[in-house]
């Protein structure tokens, strides 16, 4: 009894100390502290981040917290969806078993080693291959020419500027690979979830796989699955190493996806323990905090939608 | 009459043809998940094994750009937090996870910290650190290994709540119904009776849980802070290895990633080593004790 109410002592607690702790920059900078800045009275570019004037405006961690989550659900979400399908519906028995152990396996992978990775192997590949050929597109006269009214094309478009490899791409990238085994393994829970019987009607009426997949399981499961897609997105908005090993570390905004940045968790991880004030400190326990309550609501959501789903039907038959 | 199952004809091929492209679909995006698995592992074991060798296991750190050491200090460091975080998260997991399942099961309390544990799993690590350095570092006015496994210990509980909590449904009603009849008080029945029914089962989410703190880096940047040097001490700043590897990803020096390398492979191999063990009793049926 103690022990199952210490959860939500827990919570409380949490809460409680992140509150107290961001007090100081709370009171300082209010609510702007989220979408003001300053800007440099020489460069007249804007300045968000200034740990030595001691000025902190936390917009350029939500935008890449924002953006990288974005393109990590983009790469994931199909895919995710393909393979719990692929293991649902069409998989040959022998592969299922050690198909859905290698998911897993994806999911145990510590966060470190998943930045480990991406710094000696994703990063060059994507500095040699994948951004050359995005650039390539995206710089063309054509598509300069027929999409520039929408800024997003061209030297200062999405993939604009210095390919480093490091940069908000990269970030987006390593998300994906994190969160795809989450997102695949509890979309195929709730796709087994759907009855056997809603598939065989819509075979009965004539329905191709496809269809019938279509049709009985995916419409059936829809709610399940955006709730699954939903924790993906938690998982990726509070992911730390992976993200502060490959994003590039400074606090700007640049349209560019080839751009370096910083997250939320990121520059908790970067800076708190080199924070040189109180008021430094304060600020990025305020991040903390943020984070905290944005992803409490994402999962308290995505649970009661994967609930409301998996709740009512039996136990999953295999 | 001949245009007409000329039409048909046209759309069942097309749906015949959606249905290919589609199963095709779902392969293409199977091999591109399991791609990027079988190149980390293999990278990984290929670049690890070339790196391990004993003096991994028995130096510490050399001082910056010289080639050498090892992380011995970072293995028992994170052995030393892991102690701490399954002191504390072990048995308050599993007490919650008795409460769920035996004297709160159905009610809404009960409900309510399921969904409780759930959300706090996804609470993200980096947030478990702050508020283990708010806890424990800021009173104690420095940094130190014992701050680093409450961090740790605080993010086992929700996962050990919860497959405690799985595992003792699992125990048929029959035996507790027998311990019972006996005439055993139900305290007695659930410590001896359902929860030794089920402890197969609940040690193994101890090891999910332990697997999954085992990696984390983010909870202890700022409660273990990491150590260059040997220490057990529970008062000071102690090195685990997940600390360590990060550490040396992001140094200039290439003897330091070929040290990160063998510290990711020895990490790994831990975890899949209990992931396995997780699943090959899971599939065994856990009520191996009441038969």
């Amino acid at each position: 009894m103690t022990c199952a109410l210490s959860i939500f002592a827990i919570v409380a607690l949490i809460a409680a100390e992140l509150v107290m702790q961001s007090q100081l920059s709370w009171h300082k900078f209010g609510l702007p502290f989220f979408y003001k800045f300053n800007i440099d009275p020489d460069t007249h570019l804007p300045v968000f981040w200034d740990p030595v004037n001691g000025s902190f405006y936390a917009l350029p961690f939500l935008y890449g917290t924002l953006v990288t989550s974005f393109v990590a659900l983009l790469i994931a979400v199909p895919l995710a969806i393909g393979v719990a399908v692929f293991l649902t519906e069409m998989c040959p028995r022998f592969l299922r078993g050690p198909l859905s152990f290698l998911t897993e396996l994806l999911a145990a992978i510590p966060s470190v080693v998943y930045g480990l990775w991406a710094i000696f192997v994703l990063i060059p590949l994507l500095r040699e291959h994948v951004s050359p050929f995005f650039i390539g597109i995206f710089s063309a006269p054509v598509t300069v020419k027929l999409f520039g009214w929408t800024g997003l094309v061209g030297d200062d478009g999405l993939f604009g500027g210095v390919n480093l490899g490091l940069g908000l791409l990269a970030a987006g990238v390593i998300l994906a690979v994190m969160i795809l085994p989450i997102i695949a393994s509890l979309t195929r829970e709730v796709m087994t979830a759907v009855p056997h019987s809603q598939r065989e009607a819509a075979l009965a009426l004539g329905a191709t796989r496809w269809e019938m997949i279509r049709v009985a399981v995916l419409r059936n499961a829809r709610i399940g699955i955006v709730g699954s897609i939903i924790l993906g997105l938690g998982r990726a908005l509070g992911e730390t190493m992976a993200v502060a090993m490959v994003i590039g570390n400074t606090a700007e905004i640049h349209r560019s996806l080839l751009s370096t940045g910083h997250s939320m968790a990121s520059v908790i991880a970067n800076e708190f323990s080199e924070a040189t004030s109180d008021m430094h400190r304060s600020a990025l326990i305020e991040i903390g905090l943020a984070l905290f309550l944005v992803t409490i609501l994402v999962n308290g959501l995505a649970r009661l939608l994967v609930w409301a789903v998996t709740r009512s039907t039996p136990a999953r038959v295999n | 009459m001949k245009a007409r199952n000329q039409e048909n004809r046209l759309r069942s091929s097309m749906r015949k043809l959606a249905d290919h492209v589609a199963t095709g679909l779902a392969i293409l995006a199977t091999v591109l998940v399991v791609t990027p698995l079988i190149a980390i592992f293999g990278y990984l074991i290929y670049k690890g094994a070339s790196s391990l060798n004993l003096a991994f296991f028995t130096q510490i750190p050399k001082p910056e750009g010289e080639v050498g050491g090892g992380m011995a200090n970072a293995i028992v460091g994170s052995g030393v937090l892991l102690a701490v975080a399954s002191l504390l998260g072990v048995p308050v997991g599993i007490g919650g996870g008795i409460y769920l399942a035996e004297f709160g099961r159905g009610t809404r309390l009960a409900n309510a910290i399921r969904f409780t544990a759930d959300v706090l799993n996804g609470v993200p690590s980096i947030v478990m650190g702050i508020a283990a350095y708010s806890l424990v570092v800021v009173p104690m006015h420095h940094y130190s290994a014992f701050a680093g496994g409450v961090a740790l210990g605080i993010m086992m509980i929700p996962t050990v709540t919860r497959t405690t909590e799985e595992m003792l449904l699992m125990v048929p009603n029959s035996i507790r119904e027998a311990a019972l009849g006996l005439g055993v008080p139900n305290w007695r029945s659930v410590l001896s009776i359902t929860l030794k029914t089920a402890s197969p089962g609940v040690i193994t989410g101890c090891m999910l849980a332990f697997a999954r703190v085992a990696g984390e880096t983010a909870p202890l940047i700022f409660t273990a802070l990491g150590n260059q040097f040997w220490s057990v001490s529970l008062n000071r700043e102690i090195s685990a290895l997940p600390l360590q590897i990060y550490i040396y990803a992001i140094s200039p020096y290439d003897d330091q990633h070929r040290l990160a390398w063998a510290g990711a492979l020895v990490l790994i191999a831990l975890i899949v080593v209990s992931v396995s063990l997780v699943r090959y009793v899971a599939s065994r049926g856990i009520l191996k004790g009441a038969s």
